[in-house]
């Protein structure tokens, strides 16, 4: 019983704090445009318009609701949950903390410890595909579907160097589990670096940064909803709050992939050099705080980086994203894998 | 009767009550901090438009970001340049497209009355096909004159009766 409680507890309080997140975002991406366009931004709704994703809100809630004739009642309404579900559902196995201990019970601070947590994340990041092509297609309209398309092929294309480039990971750590990954990056690596993933996999984290970029359906991969060619790709037809549900759930995307970012490269929750759970007892509350602060602080960075992105780069043409998915990511992504093998081999010989 | 009826409305205050007008007042003050524009340059006057957008004077302070290309995601129509008789059909087709509430900017002198090009082939005012809230004279208008359009679409969205609009369309009177 008490187990279903802090589950509930954790589901709940992981579910608002992403949507939070992907609320914050939508008005961080709007006044970091303005900042690096060198312009105010938008600043009507409250202190420096930080209201703005609540106006949005209501504008879209309240707006009439149109269903084309011609397109796929179902299919049509369907789209956009396909779209969030597999967003939302992709936390569950993020460790978004180490643990607290009350009264001899111990809470991890992730919602479920599974042992595949890797296999779960690349699975349901190909699930999103379908919210994408099933809104495209349900539409009934011409540049829906093109956006549908584009956006499936460009997904299986980099679906693949992505979870290559995570495979890397998991071949150095020897484990699925996304807790034992975050765990192991503690300490030193080579006697300077922190022991964090992107020290050993440093090409595996370059590969896996451009495709989870592409992943996300963001700039300069944003190709789905490339303006100046399919007007807005395959939410053409979508307004009011079914719109909203697409344009929030890219956030809640890219929040995702910054928290797996942390978590499999840059040390989830560890300090550099400082052992934590040492200097603050291990269980402790105030440590699984301090963990949970840490975690949201890298998570934080990575979530600018995805608007500075944004913002600096132009947009790749249709067959230059697919030559760079077929024939730059996926042969580095299998040389890297490679190497990655070699070095475990040797390093198993050599030192036993 | 005429005025018996009407002894009744005052004594019984029929209009909408204290949960509507509050919820009338949110919707109000969420929709004119979130004018989605659609951008719907024909000529010249687009070039203006492009500049109110932009970083000089910046539009996106009003919430006006976002420029909507699909007219099912577009709050207001800024129609800016000179529509001829060929585009006429398609104007209308995007104003039929766009979602309720929407509301129209005619820009220039063009949209408004055809301005200089008083022939065969323009459109004679842009109002001879879809409503407009407000005009902007001027050939090209600054965009200080757009930005001043704008301002005046969300005062009117500020007096608008969300209510009034979704009960009349029931009744069949809009
Ligand atoms: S009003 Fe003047 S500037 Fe504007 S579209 Fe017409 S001719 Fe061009």
């Amino acid at each position: 019983m008490i187990d279903l409680i802090i589950a509930l507890i954790k589901v709940v309080g992981i579910w608002s704090f992403t949507l939070g997140v992907a609320a914050v975002m939508t008005w961080v991406e709007r006044r970091g445009a303005a900042l690096i366009q060198d312009r105010p931004g938008p600043n009507r709704a409250g202190l420096f318009g930080i209201l703005q994703p609540v106006c949005d809100g209501i504008k879209l809630f309240t707006k009439e609701n149109i269903v084309p004739e011609k397109a796929d009642k179902v299919l049509f309404n369907l789209g956009p949950i396909m779209f969030a579900i597999p967003a939302f559902s992709a936390f569950a196995v993020i460790p978004f903390g180490d643990r607290i201990i009350i009264g001899g019970k111990e809470i991890l601070l992730q919602i479920s410890n599974i042992d595949i947590g890797f296999l779960y994340i690349v699975a349901l990041g190909s699930l999103a595909v379908y919210g994408v092509i099933i809104g495209g297609w349900g539409s009934n309209n011409k540049y829906s579907i093109l956006g549908g398309l584009r956006s499936t092929a460009q997904l299986i294309s980099y679906e693949v160097p992505w979870g290559l480039a995570l495979l890397g990971v998991v071949l150095v750590y020897g484990t699925f589990n996304l807790r034992e990954i975050a765990l192991a990056q503690q300490g030193t690596f080579l006697g300077i670096l922190p022991n964090w993933g992107v020290f050993h996999q440093p090409l595996g984290f370059i590969l896996f940064m451009v495709a989870a970029y592409a992943e996300a359906n963001r700039v300069p991969f944003d190709l789905p909803e490339a303006e100046s060619e399919i007007v807005s790709g395959y939410h053409t037809e979508y307004g009011s709050m079914k719109l909203g549900v697409y344009l929030f759930g890219e956030y809640v995307n890219i929040t995702t992939l910054s928290a797996l970012t942390v978590t499999f490269y840059f040390g989830s929750w560890h300090l550099p050099y400082i052992n934590m759970a040492s200097f603050l007892g291990d269980g402790t509350i105030i440590y699984g705080i301090a963990s949970f602060l840490i975690f949201c602080l890298k998570v934080s960075f990575f979530l600018w980086l995805f608007v500075w992105v944004r913002w600096t780069v132009p947009r790749f043409r249709y067959d230059q994203v697919m030559k760079l998915g077929w024939k730059s990511l996926i042969p580095l992504a299998l040389f890297n894998l490679f190497i990655t093998t070699l070095f475990i081999q040797i390093k198993y010989y050599i030192g036993g | 009767m005429e005025n018996e009826n009407n002894n009744k409305k005052i004594e019984a205050y029929t209009g909408p009550g204290w949960v509507l007008t509050t919820l009338e007042m949110f919707m109000n003050w969420g929709r004119q901090r979130s004018p989605w524009p659609l951008p719907y340059g024909t000529a010249c006057c687009g070039i203006e438009m492009m500049a109110a957008l932009a970083a000089g004077y910046d539009m996106a302070r009003f919430g006006a970001e976002r420029p909507s290309f699909s007219p099912r995601q577009a709050d207001v129509l800024i129609e800016a340049g000179t529509i001829t008789k060929k585009m006429e059909p398609i104007l209308k087709r995007i104003y039929e497209q766009m979602a309720e509430p929407k509301w129209v900017i005619s820009m220039g002198a063009c949209a408004c009355s055809g301005g200089v090009f008083r022939t065969y082939s323009t459109v004679q005012g842009i109002d001879t096909i879809i409503p407009v809230d407000v005009y902007i004279p001027g050939c090209p208008p600054r965009p200080e004159a757009l930005l001043q359009a704008l301002i005046m679409i969300l005062n009117k969205i500020g007096k608008d009766h969300p209510y009034y609009r979704f009960k009349s369309e029931l009744e069949g009177n809009l």
